[in-house]
Protein backbone atom coordinates (compact mmCIF):
# COMPACT_ATOMS: atom_id res chain seq x y z
CA UNK A 1 0.00 0.00 0.00
CA UNK A 2 0.96 3.57 -0.78
CA UNK A 3 2.45 5.99 1.64
CA UNK A 4 -0.08 8.11 1.06
CA UNK A 5 -2.65 5.51 2.09
CA UNK A 6 -0.81 4.62 5.59
CA UNK A 7 -0.80 8.53 6.14
CA UNK A 8 -4.47 9.45 5.68
CA UNK A 9 -4.90 6.17 7.44
CA UNK A 10 -3.04 7.07 10.61
CA UNK A 11 -4.81 10.51 10.25
CA UNK A 12 -8.34 9.40 9.68
CA UNK A 13 -8.28 6.73 12.67
CA UNK A 14 -6.47 9.45 15.16
CA UNK A 15 -9.43 11.34 14.37
CA UNK A 16 -12.02 8.58 14.29
CA UNK A 17 -11.06 6.87 18.02
CA UNK A 18 -10.78 10.24 19.26
CA UNK A 19 -14.17 11.57 17.97
CA UNK A 20 -16.22 8.53 19.06
CA UNK A 21 -14.05 8.66 22.80
CA UNK A 22 -15.66 12.57 22.76
CA UNK A 23 -18.71 11.52 21.82
CA UNK A 24 -19.01 9.44 24.23
CA UNK A 25 -19.85 12.23 26.85
CA UNK A 26 -23.13 13.55 25.12
CA UNK A 27 -25.73 15.06 27.61
CA UNK A 28 -23.00 14.01 30.40
CA UNK A 29 -21.21 16.70 31.07
CA UNK A 30 -20.86 19.33 33.76
CA UNK A 31 -22.61 22.05 32.25
CA UNK A 32 -24.45 22.61 28.95
CA UNK A 33 -21.50 24.48 27.56
CA UNK A 34 -19.51 22.25 27.92
CA UNK A 35 -21.95 19.27 26.70
CA UNK A 36 -22.19 21.25 23.55
CA UNK A 37 -18.39 22.09 22.91
CA UNK A 38 -17.69 18.42 23.23
CA UNK A 39 -20.32 17.51 20.96
CA UNK A 40 -19.19 19.94 18.46
CA UNK A 41 -15.27 19.01 18.60
CA UNK A 42 -16.55 15.18 18.23
CA UNK A 43 -18.41 16.22 15.29
CA UNK A 44 -15.51 17.87 13.52
CA UNK A 45 -13.47 15.01 14.17
CA UNK A 46 -15.99 12.63 12.76
CA UNK A 47 -16.38 15.52 9.75
CA UNK A 48 -12.15 14.92 9.53
CA UNK A 49 -12.36 10.96 9.96
CA UNK A 50 -14.85 11.52 6.50
CA UNK A 51 -11.99 12.94 4.69
CA UNK A 52 -8.72 11.26 6.11
CA UNK A 53 -10.65 7.89 5.62
CA UNK A 54 -12.16 8.79 2.03
CA UNK A 55 -8.61 9.92 0.86
CA UNK A 56 -7.29 6.13 1.98
CA UNK A 57 -9.88 4.52 0.71
CA UNK A 58 -9.46 6.30 -2.68
CA UNK A 59 -5.54 5.80 -2.59
CA UNK A 60 -6.37 1.74 -1.96
CA UNK A 61 -8.18 1.96 -4.92
CA UNK A 62 -10.67 -1.01 -5.01
CA UNK A 63 -13.88 0.72 -4.12
CA UNK A 64 -14.10 0.63 -0.66
CA UNK A 65 -15.86 3.85 1.29
CA UNK A 66 -14.36 5.38 4.60
CA UNK A 67 -17.15 3.59 6.00
CA UNK A 68 -15.39 0.42 4.93
CA UNK A 69 -12.45 1.53 6.48
CA UNK A 70 -14.28 3.27 9.42
CA UNK A 71 -16.45 -0.12 10.47
CA UNK A 72 -14.78 -3.20 9.05
CA UNK A 73 -11.41 -3.61 10.31
CA UNK A 74 -10.32 -5.03 13.33
CA UNK A 75 -8.23 -3.68 16.01
CA UNK A 76 -4.75 -4.58 14.39
CA UNK A 77 -5.71 -2.95 11.35
CA UNK A 78 -6.31 0.53 13.36
CA UNK A 79 -3.23 3.18 12.79
CA UNK A 80 -4.72 5.84 15.91
CA UNK A 81 -2.13 6.76 18.13
CA UNK A 82 -2.35 5.03 21.75
CA UNK A 83 -3.30 8.56 23.47
CA UNK A 84 -6.66 8.68 21.07
CA UNK A 85 -8.06 5.66 22.49
CA UNK A 86 -7.78 5.95 26.21
CA UNK A 87 -10.96 6.16 28.21
CA UNK A 88 -12.49 9.65 28.93
CA UNK A 89 -12.00 9.34 32.87
CA UNK A 90 -13.45 11.94 34.60
CA UNK A 91 -13.81 15.76 32.53
CA UNK A 92 -10.36 16.55 33.68
CA UNK A 93 -8.46 14.07 32.09
CA UNK A 94 -10.64 14.09 28.95
CA UNK A 95 -9.70 17.62 28.47
CA UNK A 96 -6.04 17.02 29.53
CA UNK A 97 -6.35 14.28 26.33
CA UNK A 98 -7.77 16.67 24.07
CA UNK A 99 -5.18 19.33 24.91
CA UNK A 100 -1.99 17.31 24.59
CA UNK A 101 -3.53 15.80 21.03
CA UNK A 102 -4.72 19.34 19.90
CA UNK A 103 -1.06 20.97 20.12
CA UNK A 104 0.10 17.98 17.85
CA UNK A 105 -2.90 18.06 15.42
CA UNK A 106 -2.45 21.75 14.83
CA UNK A 107 1.45 21.72 14.45
CA UNK A 108 0.49 19.23 11.81
CA UNK A 109 -1.87 20.26 9.95
CA UNK A 110 -0.18 23.67 9.92
CA UNK A 111 2.66 22.15 8.45
CA UNK A 112 0.46 19.75 6.27
CA UNK A 113 -1.34 23.19 4.33
CA UNK A 114 2.21 22.73 2.78
CA UNK A 115 2.03 19.60 1.68
CA UNK A 116 3.02 18.39 -1.80
CA UNK A 117 -0.22 16.74 -2.30
CA UNK A 118 -3.03 18.76 -3.01
CA UNK A 119 -5.69 16.30 -1.42
CA UNK A 120 -3.71 16.49 1.79
CA UNK A 121 -3.49 20.23 1.69
CA UNK A 122 -6.79 20.69 1.54
CA UNK A 123 -8.12 18.53 3.98
CA UNK A 124 -5.59 20.63 6.29
CA UNK A 125 -6.78 23.90 5.12
CA UNK A 126 -10.16 22.71 6.06
CA UNK A 127 -9.34 21.25 9.65
CA UNK A 128 -6.72 23.86 10.76
CA UNK A 129 -9.36 26.12 11.42
CA UNK A 130 -11.43 23.59 13.57
CA UNK A 131 -8.63 22.63 15.26
CA UNK A 132 -7.33 25.96 15.77
CA UNK A 133 -10.65 26.76 18.15
CA UNK A 134 -10.16 22.76 19.64
CA UNK A 135 -6.74 23.85 21.13
CA UNK A 136 -8.04 27.21 21.85
CA UNK A 137 -10.48 25.64 23.95
CA UNK A 138 -8.93 22.47 25.52
CA UNK A 139 -6.16 24.64 26.69
CA UNK A 140 -8.05 27.71 28.20
CA UNK A 141 -10.05 24.73 30.44
CA UNK A 142 -6.46 22.87 31.20
CA UNK A 143 -5.36 26.21 32.45
CA UNK A 144 -8.62 27.24 34.03
CA UNK A 145 -8.78 23.74 35.92
CA UNK A 146 -5.15 23.35 36.94
CA UNK A 147 -5.56 27.11 38.17
CA UNK A 148 -8.63 26.72 39.82
CA UNK A 149 -9.10 25.05 43.38
CA UNK A 150 -7.13 22.63 44.61
CA UNK A 151 -9.19 19.68 43.80
CA UNK A 152 -9.20 20.81 40.67
CA UNK A 153 -5.45 21.27 40.26
CA UNK A 154 -4.79 17.83 41.71
CA UNK A 155 -7.24 16.25 39.42
CA UNK A 156 -5.38 17.81 35.96
CA UNK A 157 -2.04 16.93 37.19
CA UNK A 158 -3.35 13.15 37.95
CA UNK A 159 -4.23 13.31 34.13
CA UNK A 160 -1.28 14.84 33.37
CA UNK A 161 0.56 12.41 35.07
CA UNK A 162 -1.37 9.59 33.38
CA UNK A 163 -1.46 10.92 30.05
CA UNK A 164 2.09 12.21 29.27
CA UNK A 165 3.30 9.04 28.82
CA UNK A 166 1.58 8.44 25.79
CA UNK A 167 2.92 11.51 24.20
CA UNK A 168 5.89 10.77 22.95
CA UNK A 169 4.34 8.35 20.18
CA UNK A 170 3.27 11.59 18.35
CA UNK A 171 6.54 12.45 17.30
CA UNK A 172 8.60 8.97 16.88
CA UNK A 173 8.48 8.21 13.65
CA UNK A 174 8.55 5.17 11.66
CA UNK A 175 9.55 4.22 8.12
CA UNK A 176 6.04 5.64 7.03
CA UNK A 177 6.75 8.99 8.59
CA UNK A 178 10.59 9.09 7.17
CA UNK A 179 9.32 8.13 3.34
CA UNK A 180 6.32 10.51 3.78
CA UNK A 181 8.83 13.51 4.43
CA UNK A 182 11.38 12.61 2.01
CA UNK A 183 8.05 12.91 -0.45
CA UNK A 184 7.00 16.34 0.93
CA UNK A 185 3.73 14.71 1.34
CA UNK A 186 3.86 15.23 5.44
CA UNK A 187 6.63 17.03 8.20
CA UNK A 188 9.43 15.47 9.50
CA UNK A 189 7.65 14.38 12.55
CA UNK A 190 10.28 14.89 15.05
CA UNK A 191 10.61 18.35 14.22
CA UNK A 192 7.31 18.85 15.87
CA UNK A 193 8.78 17.86 18.97
CA UNK A 194 10.27 21.24 20.26
CA UNK A 195 7.66 24.01 19.29
CA UNK A 196 5.26 21.12 20.94
CA UNK A 197 7.57 21.39 23.97
CA UNK A 198 7.59 24.74 23.96
CA UNK A 199 3.79 25.18 23.98
CA UNK A 200 3.07 22.66 26.62
CA UNK A 201 5.71 24.03 28.68
CA UNK A 202 4.08 27.74 28.57
CA UNK A 203 0.29 26.05 28.92
CA UNK A 204 1.11 24.16 32.29
CA UNK A 205 2.91 27.24 33.79
CA UNK A 206 0.26 29.32 33.34
CA UNK A 207 -2.05 26.23 34.78
CA UNK A 208 0.54 25.75 37.50
CA UNK A 209 0.83 21.91 36.53
CA UNK A 210 4.57 19.84 36.48
CA UNK A 211 5.57 18.43 33.18
CA UNK A 212 6.37 15.24 34.21
CA UNK A 213 10.36 14.97 33.81
CA UNK A 214 10.38 11.00 32.35
CA UNK A 215 10.43 11.15 28.63
CA UNK A 216 9.31 7.29 28.41
CA UNK A 217 6.63 6.91 25.59
CA UNK A 218 4.37 3.88 24.97
CA UNK A 219 4.07 2.83 21.49
CA UNK A 220 2.43 0.11 18.95
CA UNK A 221 -0.88 2.01 17.77
CA UNK A 222 0.38 4.03 14.91
CA UNK A 223 2.46 1.13 13.54
CA UNK A 224 -0.69 -0.78 14.92
CA UNK A 225 2.02 -2.91 16.50
CA UNK A 226 0.42 -3.02 20.14
CA UNK A 227 -2.78 -1.07 20.79
CA UNK A 228 -4.38 -0.96 24.60
CA UNK A 229 -7.18 -3.06 25.59
CA UNK A 230 -9.20 -0.58 25.72
CA UNK A 231 -9.35 -0.49 21.71
CA UNK A 232 -11.40 -3.32 20.97
CA UNK A 233 -14.07 -2.34 23.27
CA UNK A 234 -14.60 0.80 21.65
CA UNK A 235 -14.94 -1.57 18.01
CA UNK A 236 -17.51 -3.69 19.40
CA UNK A 237 -19.69 -0.49 20.09
CA UNK A 238 -18.84 1.13 16.91
CA UNK A 239 -19.00 -1.37 14.45
CA UNK A 240 -22.08 -3.88 15.66
CA UNK A 241 -24.42 -2.70 13.64
CA UNK A 242 -22.20 -3.10 10.56
CA UNK A 243 -21.29 -6.13 11.32
CA UNK A 244 -24.42 -7.99 12.64
CA UNK A 245 -26.45 -7.01 9.52
CA UNK A 246 -23.54 -7.03 6.71
CA UNK A 247 -24.53 -5.62 3.55
CA UNK A 248 -27.23 -3.36 4.68
CA UNK A 249 -27.41 0.17 3.85
CA UNK A 250 -28.08 2.94 6.73
CA UNK B 1 -44.85 18.61 22.85
CA UNK B 2 -42.38 19.38 25.48
CA UNK B 3 -44.26 21.16 27.87
CA UNK B 4 -47.28 18.95 29.30
CA UNK B 5 -50.12 20.01 32.25
CA UNK B 6 -48.11 23.05 33.23
CA UNK B 7 -50.55 24.31 35.23
CA UNK B 8 -51.03 28.35 35.39
CA UNK B 9 -53.13 30.07 38.24
CA UNK B 10 -55.84 27.48 38.65
CA UNK B 11 -58.43 30.38 39.33
CA UNK B 12 -59.86 30.32 36.08
CA UNK B 13 -59.59 33.53 33.36
CA UNK B 14 -60.82 36.57 35.07
CA UNK B 15 -63.33 38.65 33.34
CA UNK B 16 -62.53 42.06 32.07
CA UNK B 17 -64.48 43.57 35.67
CA UNK B 18 -62.25 41.37 37.67
CA UNK B 19 -59.22 42.78 36.08
CA UNK B 20 -57.26 45.51 37.44
CA UNK B 21 -56.16 48.41 35.16
CA UNK B 22 -52.67 47.22 34.92
CA UNK B 23 -54.13 43.49 34.34
CA UNK B 24 -56.86 44.85 31.53
CA UNK B 25 -53.78 47.08 29.86
CA UNK B 26 -51.63 43.93 29.85
CA UNK B 27 -54.67 41.75 28.38
CA UNK B 28 -55.25 44.58 25.90
CA UNK B 29 -51.58 43.99 24.47
CA UNK B 30 -51.94 40.42 24.55
CA UNK B 31 -55.10 40.57 22.55
CA UNK B 32 -53.54 43.45 19.95
CA UNK B 33 -50.53 40.77 19.44
CA UNK B 34 -48.22 43.29 21.13
CA UNK B 35 -45.65 41.39 22.75
CA UNK B 36 -44.95 41.35 26.30
CA UNK B 37 -40.87 42.00 27.06
CA UNK B 38 -38.81 41.47 30.31
CA UNK B 39 -39.18 45.07 31.65
CA UNK B 40 -42.71 45.47 30.99
CA UNK B 41 -45.62 44.87 33.76
CA UNK B 42 -47.09 40.95 33.98
CA UNK B 43 -48.98 39.25 36.37
CA UNK B 44 -47.42 37.20 38.44
CA UNK B 45 -49.36 34.37 37.51
CA UNK B 46 -48.43 35.00 33.77
CA UNK B 47 -44.67 34.52 35.02
CA UNK B 48 -44.64 31.85 37.28
CA UNK B 49 -47.03 29.85 34.37
CA UNK B 50 -44.32 30.94 31.95
CA UNK B 51 -41.52 29.87 34.13
CA UNK B 52 -42.99 26.22 34.46
CA UNK B 53 -43.67 26.35 30.78
CA UNK B 54 -40.53 27.45 29.15
CA UNK B 55 -38.35 25.58 32.34
CA UNK B 56 -40.31 21.91 31.44
CA UNK B 57 -39.55 23.09 27.66
CA UNK B 58 -35.71 23.35 27.85
CA UNK B 59 -35.57 20.27 30.46
CA UNK B 60 -36.94 18.23 28.04
CA UNK B 61 -34.07 19.57 25.82
CA UNK B 62 -31.39 18.29 27.69
CA UNK B 63 -33.26 15.14 29.78
CA UNK B 64 -33.69 14.25 25.33
CA UNK B 65 -30.02 13.81 24.44
CA UNK B 66 -29.81 10.94 26.36
CA UNK B 67 -32.01 8.57 24.59
CA UNK B 68 -30.33 9.87 21.67
CA UNK B 69 -26.88 9.82 22.67
CA UNK B 70 -27.70 6.49 23.41
CA UNK B 71 -26.94 5.60 20.07
CA UNK B 72 -23.94 7.84 18.85
CA UNK B 73 -21.36 5.59 19.77
CA UNK B 74 -23.35 3.00 17.44
CA UNK B 75 -24.38 4.78 14.45
CA UNK B 76 -24.07 2.97 11.45
CA UNK B 77 -21.80 5.35 9.15
CA UNK B 78 -19.61 8.12 9.57
CA UNK B 79 -22.57 10.26 8.39
CA UNK B 80 -25.33 9.26 10.21
CA UNK B 81 -22.93 9.71 13.60
CA UNK B 82 -22.12 13.12 12.33
CA UNK B 83 -25.61 14.00 11.55
CA UNK B 84 -27.04 12.53 15.26
CA UNK B 85 -24.00 14.35 16.88
CA UNK B 86 -25.29 17.77 14.94
CA UNK B 87 -28.69 17.23 16.36
CA UNK B 88 -28.05 16.13 19.75
CA UNK B 89 -25.77 19.45 20.04
CA UNK B 90 -28.51 21.42 18.54
CA UNK B 91 -30.88 20.37 21.69
CA UNK B 92 -28.66 21.22 23.96
CA UNK B 93 -28.49 24.50 21.85
CA UNK B 94 -32.11 24.93 22.76
CA UNK B 95 -31.65 23.95 26.43
CA UNK B 96 -29.56 27.03 26.32
CA UNK B 97 -31.48 29.22 24.68
CA UNK B 98 -34.80 28.41 26.76
CA UNK B 99 -32.99 28.84 29.83
CA UNK B 100 -31.70 31.97 28.71
CA UNK B 101 -35.33 33.25 27.93
CA UNK B 102 -36.15 31.76 31.26
CA UNK B 103 -33.96 34.09 33.18
CA UNK B 104 -35.10 36.87 31.73
CA UNK B 105 -38.33 36.32 34.08
CA UNK B 106 -36.12 36.32 36.91
CA UNK B 107 -35.05 32.68 37.67
CA UNK B 108 -31.67 31.15 37.20
CA UNK B 109 -30.80 28.25 34.77
CA UNK B 110 -28.82 26.61 38.17
CA UNK B 111 -32.33 27.28 40.07
CA UNK B 112 -34.27 25.47 37.28
CA UNK B 113 -31.95 22.81 37.17
CA UNK B 114 -31.89 21.93 40.99
CA UNK B 115 -35.35 21.78 40.42
CA UNK B 116 -35.11 19.36 37.84
CA UNK B 117 -32.73 17.53 39.86
CA UNK B 118 -35.07 16.91 42.95
CA UNK B 119 -37.52 16.06 41.09
CA UNK B 120 -39.51 19.60 41.77
CA UNK B 121 -39.67 19.97 38.01
CA UNK B 122 -41.06 18.03 35.04
CA UNK B 123 -39.79 17.44 31.50
CA UNK B 124 -41.57 15.56 28.26
CA UNK B 125 -42.74 12.10 29.42
CA UNK B 126 -41.74 10.92 25.74
CA UNK B 127 -37.98 10.69 27.15
CA UNK B 128 -38.56 8.17 29.41
CA UNK B 129 -39.01 6.17 27.03
CA UNK B 130 -35.79 3.84 25.71
CA UNK B 131 -34.23 4.09 22.68
CA UNK B 132 -33.64 0.04 21.40
CA UNK B 133 -32.63 -0.18 18.12
CA UNK B 134 -31.29 2.13 15.43
CA UNK B 135 -34.66 2.37 13.70
CA UNK B 136 -35.68 4.45 17.06
CA UNK B 137 -32.81 7.02 16.19
CA UNK B 138 -35.07 7.64 13.04
CA UNK B 139 -38.61 7.42 14.69
CA UNK B 140 -37.70 10.08 17.36
CA UNK B 141 -36.90 12.38 14.71
CA UNK B 142 -39.73 11.54 12.49
CA UNK B 143 -42.52 11.40 15.44
CA UNK B 144 -41.00 13.37 18.55
CA UNK B 145 -39.48 16.29 16.60
CA UNK B 146 -42.29 15.93 14.90
CA UNK B 147 -44.64 16.23 17.40
CA UNK B 148 -42.62 18.68 19.14
CA UNK B 149 -42.81 21.06 15.67
CA UNK B 150 -46.46 20.98 15.89
CA UNK B 151 -46.67 22.61 19.20
CA UNK B 152 -43.69 24.90 18.51
CA UNK B 153 -44.70 26.29 15.22
CA UNK B 154 -48.03 28.09 16.78
CA UNK B 155 -45.42 29.44 19.84
CA UNK B 156 -43.44 31.45 17.37
CA UNK B 157 -46.57 33.92 17.98
CA UNK B 158 -46.88 33.49 21.99
CA UNK B 159 -47.08 36.60 23.53
CA UNK B 160 -44.14 36.42 25.67
CA UNK B 161 -41.09 38.35 23.75
CA UNK B 162 -38.30 35.82 24.55
CA UNK B 163 -40.14 33.06 24.28
CA UNK B 164 -41.31 33.60 20.77
CA UNK B 165 -37.92 34.69 19.55
CA UNK B 166 -36.26 31.25 21.18
CA UNK B 167 -39.03 29.11 19.34
CA UNK B 168 -38.53 30.88 15.74
CA UNK B 169 -34.54 29.59 16.08
CA UNK B 170 -35.73 26.58 17.18
CA UNK B 171 -38.27 25.96 14.97
CA UNK B 172 -35.66 26.08 12.06
CA UNK B 173 -33.62 23.18 13.52
CA UNK B 174 -36.72 21.19 14.30
CA UNK B 175 -37.52 20.72 10.99
CA UNK B 176 -34.44 19.38 9.77
CA UNK B 177 -34.39 16.84 12.65
CA UNK B 178 -37.66 15.79 11.35
CA UNK B 179 -36.25 15.45 7.99
CA UNK B 180 -33.43 13.49 9.14
CA UNK B 181 -35.26 11.38 11.20
CA UNK B 182 -37.89 10.47 8.02
CA UNK B 183 -34.34 9.94 6.05
CA UNK B 184 -33.67 7.22 8.33
CA UNK B 185 -37.01 5.42 8.18
CA UNK B 186 -36.85 5.69 5.04
CA UNK B 187 -33.73 4.18 4.60
CA UNK B 188 -35.09 1.19 7.30
CA UNK B 189 -38.38 0.61 5.46
CA UNK B 190 -36.22 0.42 1.79
CA UNK B 191 -33.64 -2.02 3.01
CA UNK B 192 -33.31 -5.83 4.52
CA UNK B 193 -35.72 -7.44 5.93
CA UNK B 194 -34.28 -6.87 9.57
CA UNK B 195 -34.71 -3.40 8.70
CA UNK B 196 -38.16 -3.01 8.04
CA UNK B 197 -38.45 -5.20 11.28
CA UNK B 198 -36.25 -2.29 13.36
CA UNK B 199 -38.36 0.65 11.52
CA UNK B 200 -42.00 -1.54 12.70
CA UNK B 201 -41.03 -2.14 16.14
CA UNK B 202 -39.72 1.64 16.57
CA UNK B 203 -43.00 2.22 15.39
CA UNK B 204 -44.92 0.25 17.34
CA UNK B 205 -43.28 1.56 20.40
CA UNK B 206 -42.87 5.26 19.88
CA UNK B 207 -46.51 5.62 17.98
CA UNK B 208 -48.62 5.79 21.31
CA UNK B 209 -45.90 7.79 23.70
CA UNK B 210 -45.73 10.30 20.76
CA UNK B 211 -49.53 11.01 21.05
CA UNK B 212 -49.03 11.58 24.75
CA UNK B 213 -46.51 14.23 24.00
CA UNK B 214 -49.70 16.34 23.83
CA UNK B 215 -51.08 15.54 27.15
CA UNK B 216 -54.35 14.66 27.84
CA UNK B 217 -57.66 16.27 26.36
CA UNK B 218 -57.90 19.86 28.41
CA UNK B 219 -61.14 21.18 27.05
CA UNK B 220 -62.04 21.38 30.43
CA UNK B 221 -58.88 22.78 32.21
CA UNK B 222 -58.86 26.01 33.48
CA UNK B 223 -55.14 25.86 33.01
CA UNK B 224 -55.41 25.74 29.32
CA UNK B 225 -57.96 28.22 29.36
CA UNK B 226 -55.92 30.52 31.19
CA UNK B 227 -52.68 29.88 29.55
CA UNK B 228 -54.57 30.19 25.50
CA UNK B 229 -55.67 33.31 26.89
CA UNK B 230 -52.35 35.13 27.94
CA UNK B 231 -51.28 33.22 24.27
CA UNK B 232 -49.09 31.11 25.92
CA UNK B 233 -50.95 28.27 24.77
CA UNK B 234 -52.00 28.82 21.12
CA UNK B 235 -53.68 25.14 20.57
CA UNK B 236 -55.75 22.34 22.25
CA UNK B 237 -53.98 19.21 23.01
CA UNK B 238 -56.78 17.36 21.13
CA UNK B 239 -56.22 19.82 17.99
CA UNK B 240 -52.95 20.01 17.81
CA UNK B 241 -52.86 15.92 18.44
CA UNK B 242 -55.42 15.40 15.66
CA UNK B 243 -53.45 17.71 13.06
CA UNK B 244 -50.29 15.21 13.97
CA UNK B 245 -52.16 12.07 13.29
CA UNK B 246 -53.53 13.37 10.10
CA UNK B 247 -50.10 14.69 8.71
CA UNK B 248 -48.22 11.17 10.39
CA UNK B 249 -50.31 8.51 9.35
CA UNK B 250 -49.69 9.03 5.17
CA UNK B 251 -45.92 9.53 6.31
CA UNK B 252 -46.48 6.03 7.63
CA UNK B 253 -48.54 4.35 4.96
CA UNK B 254 -45.59 5.89 2.31
CA UNK B 255 -42.54 4.09 4.25
CA UNK B 256 -44.67 0.74 3.98
CA UNK B 257 -45.02 0.81 7.70
CA UNK B 258 -48.39 -0.34 9.59
CA UNK B 259 -49.33 2.56 12.47
CA UNK B 260 -50.57 -0.03 15.33
CA UNK B 261 -53.63 0.80 16.12
CA UNK B 262 -56.96 -0.78 14.70
CA UNK B 263 -59.59 1.59 14.80
CA UNK B 264 -57.26 3.92 12.55
CA UNK B 265 -60.08 5.11 9.79
CA UNK B 266 -60.17 8.23 7.81
CA UNK B 267 -63.19 10.12 8.39
CA UNK B 268 -64.53 11.78 5.72
CA UNK B 269 -66.85 13.91 7.74
CA UNK B 270 -64.47 15.95 9.88
CA UNK B 271 -61.60 15.81 7.36
CA UNK B 272 -59.11 13.93 9.83
CA UNK B 273 -58.28 9.99 10.90
CA UNK B 274 -60.15 8.83 13.78
CA UNK B 275 -57.54 6.76 16.18
CA UNK B 276 -57.51 5.23 19.53
CA UNK B 277 -56.14 7.15 22.71
CA UNK B 278 -53.03 5.98 24.57
CA UNK B 279 -53.19 4.87 27.62
CA UNK B 280 -54.00 7.42 29.72
CA UNK B 281 -53.01 5.20 33.09
CA UNK B 282 -49.70 4.94 31.37
CA UNK B 283 -49.04 8.55 30.70
CA UNK B 284 -49.86 9.38 34.32
CA UNK B 285 -47.73 6.43 35.91
CA UNK B 286 -44.66 8.17 33.41
CA UNK B 287 -45.61 11.64 35.08
CA UNK B 288 -45.38 9.61 38.53
CA UNK B 289 -41.65 8.89 37.85
CA UNK B 290 -42.67 4.94 36.89
CA UNK B 291 -41.79 5.47 33.21
CA UNK B 292 -39.80 2.97 31.55
CA UNK B 293 -36.51 4.78 32.08
CA UNK B 294 -37.16 8.30 34.42
CA UNK B 295 -35.17 6.75 37.35
CA UNK B 296 -31.98 5.71 35.01
CA UNK B 297 -32.40 9.53 33.17
CA UNK B 298 -32.65 11.00 36.73
CA UNK B 299 -30.01 9.58 37.71
CA UNK B 300 -27.72 9.72 34.63
CA UNK B 301 -28.71 14.00 35.15
CA UNK B 302 -27.58 13.92 38.53
CA UNK B 303 -24.38 11.92 37.81
CA UNK B 304 -23.27 14.68 35.54
CA UNK B 305 -23.90 17.81 38.02
CA UNK B 306 -22.43 15.95 40.92
CA UNK B 307 -19.59 14.45 38.53
CA UNK B 308 -19.23 18.18 37.64
CA UNK B 309 -19.33 19.88 40.33
CA UNK B 310 -15.22 20.44 40.76
CA UNK B 311 -14.79 21.39 37.45
CA UNK B 312 -17.51 24.26 37.69
CA UNK B 313 -16.13 25.37 41.20
CA UNK B 314 -12.26 25.06 39.94
CA UNK B 315 -13.44 27.02 37.04
CA UNK B 316 -14.96 30.00 39.06
CA UNK B 317 -12.06 29.85 41.87
CA UNK B 318 -10.02 30.46 38.39
CA UNK B 319 -12.14 33.11 36.95
CA UNK B 320 -12.36 35.00 40.33
CA UNK B 321 -8.11 34.88 40.56
CA UNK B 322 -8.10 36.30 37.44
CA UNK B 323 -10.59 38.98 38.01
CA UNK B 324 -8.27 40.08 41.65
CA UNK B 325 -5.11 39.66 39.06
CA UNK B 326 -7.08 42.31 36.77
CA UNK B 327 -7.95 44.73 39.40
CA UNK B 328 -4.75 44.91 41.12
CA UNK B 329 -3.18 45.55 37.76
CA UNK B 330 -5.22 48.85 36.91
FE1 LIG C 1 -35.08 20.65 20.33
FE1 LIG D 1 -35.01 18.40 17.76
Amino acid sequence: MSTLYDFALRMGDNTLILGHRVSEWCGHAPVLEEDIALANTALDLIGQTQLWLGLAAEEEGSGKTADDLAFLRDAWEFRNALLCELPNGDFGRTLMRQYLFDEWHLLMLKALQGSSEKRVSDIADKAVKEVSYHVERSRDTVIGLGDGTAESHKRMQEALDYLYPYVGELFTPDAVDTAAAEAGLAPDLASLRAPYDEALAATMAEATLSLPDSRFAHKGGRTGKMHTEHLGHILTQMQWLQRAYPGAAW
Amino acid sequence: MYAQMVKSTGAGVKSREEMSAEEAAFQDRIDADIKIEPKDWMPEGYRKTLIRQIGQHAHSEIVGQLPEGNWITRAPTLERKAILLAKVQDEAGHGLYLYAAAETLGVSRDELTEQLLDGRMKYSSIFNYPTLNWADIGAVGWLVDGAAIMNQVPLQRTSYGPYSRAMIRICKEESFHQRQGYDIMMKMAQGTEAQKKMAQDALNRLWYPSLMMFGPSDKDSVHSAQSMAWKIKMDSNDELRQKFVDQTVPQAEYLGLTVPDENLKWNEEKGGYDFSEPDWDEFFDVLQGNGPCNVDRMEKRNAAWDNGAWVREGLMAHAEKRAVLKTAAE
